[in-house]
């Protein structure tokens, strides 16, 4: 694919950005990466550089996706969907280093857009290719999210009240889910409901749903930001009208939510009417979803873990031509002291928590997934760019023209999306309490 | 047809450049070096010719220390079929000249026998755009440089260049074997994707050197001293003509 900026412009760029010419930090990583991962670093970084960083601000300032732009299907264009996903259903068939590479570069580019990519690459597809059946990994060009959390089952994800009752054919599915990143404009979501609702954490079944599947329509509940109906065909038109006879079901979306950080990376309400599932839909077996949502919540925490990695190396690529050309009292401000004390602080942070997640990376490219690590690996990280995206604040840093203040809004919340700090710290503790 | 496609490896251009303390060139050292722009689109212009139907291998060359294979690896991975590496140490005293580098490329078009060979206009470190030239003049091959359009005909075996000159746009026809340097222009070159990161590490890499190849490279000239350039003063308002006449007389001395 094209790129998208001439050489000239390129460097033209540099001096019209608020970034700076040398904005590239040369941070040894030469332990981390071979060289065929430092080359697709290299290049994604290229690309997300220039076809990402410059919608970055206005992502954020509008709260959604550039209208002229389709950023999903550049980087679908640029095989970044589906990395993990195996050769013969159109992924690359590699492993989470590549993912978390991808990962880390597209959210130095923009915290939003990387974590809609995440959210759709592993969430979606990874949980599809892990546990789904070869007919349910012919997925398209779609957009993937993931609906677990409810509005009374944050934390306490197991006690959703989502309800699929059995029917003729498949499940009929009540209830809401909250907090759906991508939720506005996914055609494909995993969504965890309760077959059983007695039964705890053992009710729990994963299913596919689809828009376009008999019974999708925008409702009236659809306003704010809402998606366009899909085309949905003759075929499916008549099952849907038919089906509306016998029952008043529905799947739609509602409220898209108004985020402090990763505005324009669609987060929204899910509403479940009488929806209607077809056997072939359930992912994994019923009742086993939990096993299916844990597990996939250990690789969610490993590759989003990258996310502040990449914001944190934004930070610095913000801030270090900016301390280099600010000068008070005659000099640059990079001269003084707890300037660099600062400076040393974020780039530690940086380098010690990029260490963290590529090594657990590496180890579960091998075989070697530990629920404590990769809860730990998210914990750290997303603490870390917290803390680097405040330090990275000055007097110009807190005015918005400036990318800081997105920086921290968009770190904060990889403190609490995909599990808490609270709950990673409980299940670290709790994993090295049970191992003797 | 073959293509034969020269790339160099420069210091990036987004860095900002030093000069060594010793003055006796620019700092290298842990700095970002990447595919000189201009012949990313000289391997750009390559593969859609390649992809046209027009050529059947597109084959990159550098000359360089063993660093430069990453060089010719993004060549690998943007879509080559396979490189020469020519292996030279650089001594900052005395850098490859483009007559030296010129000589090198002639001694490898002679031995792939392309049917065209695509440089850059030129490097972004030294800026001579000599190269080309000189190795159209060496194999005594027609040039077109400065292209902004390239147009093969393979019955023909010929080449039109819309050349980019400084009364606007002059076009040639090229008889081929012919030498054809790119600007900026021409193209915008593809980004290295994943699939042909993965593709490029199977690719064959030749390497050689210019005694191999037969080539003296011995320079004639001598790096004695690099230094920055002065810098740039503030500007003085004068009150009369006189006293600028005065100033261009005996403080520029350029009267």
């Amino acid at each position: 694919m094209q790129r998208w900026i001439p050489a000239i412009l390129r460097r033209a760029a540099p001096a019209a950005s608020g970034y700076g010419g040398a904005a590239r930090l040369f941070a040894s990583s030469s332990l981390l990466f071979d060289d065929t991962q430092e080359q697709f670093k290299e290049s994604v970084h290229k690309f997300a550089q220039e076809a990402i960083a410059p919608h970055a601000g206005a992502i954020d300032a509008s709260n959604h996706f550039p209208k002229g732009v389709n950023l999903w299907r550049l980087m679908g264009d640029f095989n970044l969907h589906g990395l993990t996903a195996p050769e013969e259903y159109g992924g690359m068939g590699l492993g989470y280093m590549y993912h978390c590479i991808a990962m880390e570069e597209i959210s130095r580019a923009s915290g939003s857009v990387g974590l809609s990519y995440g959210a759709h690459s592993n969430l979606c597809i990874n949980q599809l290719v892990r546990h789904g059946n070869p007919e349910q990994k012919q997925n398209g060009e779609h957009v993937g999210a993931l609906a677990m959390s409810e509005p009374n089952s944050g934390s306490d994800v197991v006690s959703m009240k989502c309800k699929a009752e059995k029917v003729d054919g498949g499940y009929v599915i009540n209830g809401n889910k909250m907090w759906c990143t991508n939720g506005p404009s996914a055609q494909t979501l995993v969504v965890y409901a309760k077959t059983d609702l007695a039964a705890g954490s053992k009710g729990i079944t994963a299913f596919i749903i689809e828009k376009g599947m008999p019974g999708y329509r925008t409702t009236p509940f659809s306003s704010l930001g809402m998606t366009e109906p899909e085309c949905i065909s003759l075929f499916n038109f008549l099952i849907m009208l038919l089906m509306d006879f016998l029952y008043d079901y529905r799947f739609s979306t509602a409220q898209k939510l108004d985020k402090l950080g990763m505005r324009g990376s669609d987060t929204c309400e899910l509403v479940f009417e009488n929806c209607f599932v077809p056997h072939e839909n359930v992912l994994g077996e019923e009742g086993k979803g939990v096993y299916v949502m844990m597990s996939g919540l250990d690789l969610e925490r490993l590759v989003l873990a990258a996310g502040p990695i990449g914001l944190m190396q934004a930070c610095l690529d913000a801030v270090l031509p900016y301390v280099r050309q600010r000068e008070q009292f005659g000099r640059p401000i990079g001269e003084f002291q707890f300037i660099q004390g600062k400076m040393a602080d974020m780039y530690t942070s940086l380098q010690s928590s990029r260490s963290f997640v590529y090594s657990v990376a590496r180890d579960c490219d091998n075989g070697k997934v530990d629920r404590k690590d990769c809860a730990g690996v998210i914990l750290f990280a997303a603490e870390r760019a917290t803390q680097v995206a405040l330090q990275c604040l000055g007097g110009n840093g807190y005015i918005n023209e400036y990318p800081t203040g997105r920086l921290l809004r968009d770190a904060k919340l990889f403190e609490i999306g995909a599990g808490t700090s609270e709950i990673r710290r409980m299940i670290i503790g709790r994993e090295l309490f049970k191992e003797d | 047809m073959k293509i034969l496609v020269a790339v160099k490896r420069v210091v990036d251009y987004a860095v900002k450049v030093r000069v060594k303390p010793d003055r006796t060139g620019v700092e290298t050292a842990n700095v970002k070096m990447s595919m000189n722009p201009f012949c990313e689109i000289a391997v750009e212009e390559a593969l859609r010719l390649r992809e046209a139907g027009a050529a059947a291998e597109v084959v990159a060359a550098t000359i360089g220390p063993a660093q430069s294979a990453d060089t010719l690896r993004t060549a690998l991975a943007m879509g080559a079929d396979r490189a020469v590496h020519v292996l030279h140490d650089p001594d900052p005293a005395r850098p490859l000249l483009p007559l030296a580098v010129a000589k090198i490329l002639r001694a490898v078009a002679l031995q792939e026998k392309p049917g065209l060979v695509i440089l850059g206009k030129q490097a972004i470190d030294d800026d001579c755009n000599q190269t080309g030239q000189m190795l159209a003049g060496l194999l005594q091959w027609p040039q077109g440089t400065f292209a902004s359009k390239v147009l093969l005909d393979k019955e023909k075996q010929k080449a039109t260049v819309e050349r980019e000159v400084d009364g606007g746009i002059e076009t040639i026809c090229l008889k081929l074997p012919a030498v054809i340097t790119t600007d900026l222009r021409l193209n915008q070159p593809r980004y290295a994707t994943l699939p042909n990161i993965m593709k490029a590490k199977s690719k064959v890499i030749k390497k050689v050197t210019p005694e191999d190849l037969n080539v003296d490279i011995r320079s004639d000239m001598e790096v004695i001293e690099v230094t920055e350039p002065p810098k740039r003063k503030a500007g003085v308002i004068l009150s009369s003509v006189d006293e600028l006449l005065d100033k261009l007389k005996n403080e520029a001395r350029v009267l």
